[in-house]
């Protein structure tokens, strides 16, 4: 029988994947993509919470009353939560495939990674809209100074 | 780390020169250590990360429980480390755009040691208008 041999150095190709969605290219588009956004939004967040006014000084419960009764904000945090939590897990989860050599101790951490993502962008998703800047009985003088307005 | 199929050559297009593995982005020098660093920072921020949601979460709790965590935050070892945050954010954000010119822009693998070194000039400039600013205002709360 006849073999047929491949020019030297001729280029490796894979065989068409026949069905389903290519779920590693599509995260690897997401990890380009979320990074692009990250970068603006999280260098806007670090030039507003630590280089503009008094920096970290600044930073306290009236400070973030301030920013979240502005949807501007909300959306800001809350855009930047779910691509930043969803990016460094999946980042995670390539480390976990490169470095856990065994099928338990992959499958634990990478169930551990999905659990804290589920948990904390849910959390956050719920501080950042159900957060109230003036809490009834909270003493007027932690609070924005919009509260006492009113 | 062995070969990395980066998909960014075509096999044997490098011609070899010297005694350094060819045909790879990942393996020695600049490529490597870019790629090393990007993977140290990244595990950092993730961390921390976790730890800045769940401490921003107290503001749903009570103001006085949040204000206690954010005054511990402005001692001076936590502003260092801070400072060490801020660094590893700007080098895994410039070394991402980095990554990204690599795998879109034709010319991206000719010149990926070359940006190595754009990324390390914007990484000190960014420090170099970032740290005494920080620092500034976390040791003028201690004094």
């Amino acid at each position: 029988m006849a073999t047929t041999i491949d020019a030297p150095r001729s280029p490796y190709s894979r065989a068409p994947r026949s069905r389903g969605i290519n779920w590693e290219k599509w995260g690897w588009m997401y990890m380009r993509a979320s990074g692009l956004v990250l970068v603006v939004l999280i260098f806007g967040h670090l030039i507003v919470n630590l280089v503009l006014g008094d920096g970290i000084k600044a930073i306290d419960f009236a400070f973030v009353g301030g920013k979240w009764s502005n949807p501007f904000w909300q959306v800001w945090d809350c855009l930047m939560l779910w691509l930043a939590m969803i990016h460094g897990a999946n980042g995670m989860r390539t480390l976990v495939n490169d470095y856990a050599s065994h099928r338990t101790t992959r499958g634990i951490l990478k169930g551990a990674l999905l659990f804290s993502v589920i948990v904390l962008i849910t959390l956050g998703t719920l501080v950042i809209f159900t957060f109230d800047p003036c809490p009834a009985g909270a003493p007027a003088d932690l609070l924005a100074s919009f509260c006492s307005a009113s | 780390m062995s070969r990395t199929e980066t998909g960014t050559h075509a096999p044997g297009s490098l011609a070899p020169t010297g005694k350094r593995p060819q045909g790879t982005l990942y393996r020695g020098r600049e490529g490597m250590w870019s790629w090393v660093l990007h993977r140290i920072t990244g595990i950092a921020i993730f961390f921390f990360l976790l730890v800045h949601i769940l401490d921003t979460a107290l503001v749903r709790v009570a103001p006085e429980a949040y204000n206690a965590v954010m005054s511990t935050y402005k001692n001076p070892i936590m502003g260092l480390g801070e400072t060490a945050l801020v660094g590893a954010i700007a080098f895994h954000a410039y070394n991402g755009i980095r990554i990204i010119l690599i795998d879109f822009w034709t010319k991206g693998p000719k010149y990926q040691k070359v940006m190595f070194y754009v990324v390390i000039g914007l990484w000190v400039v960014t420090m170099a208008g970032f740290v005494p600013r920080h620092l500034i205002n976390v040791f003028s709360e201690v004094g």
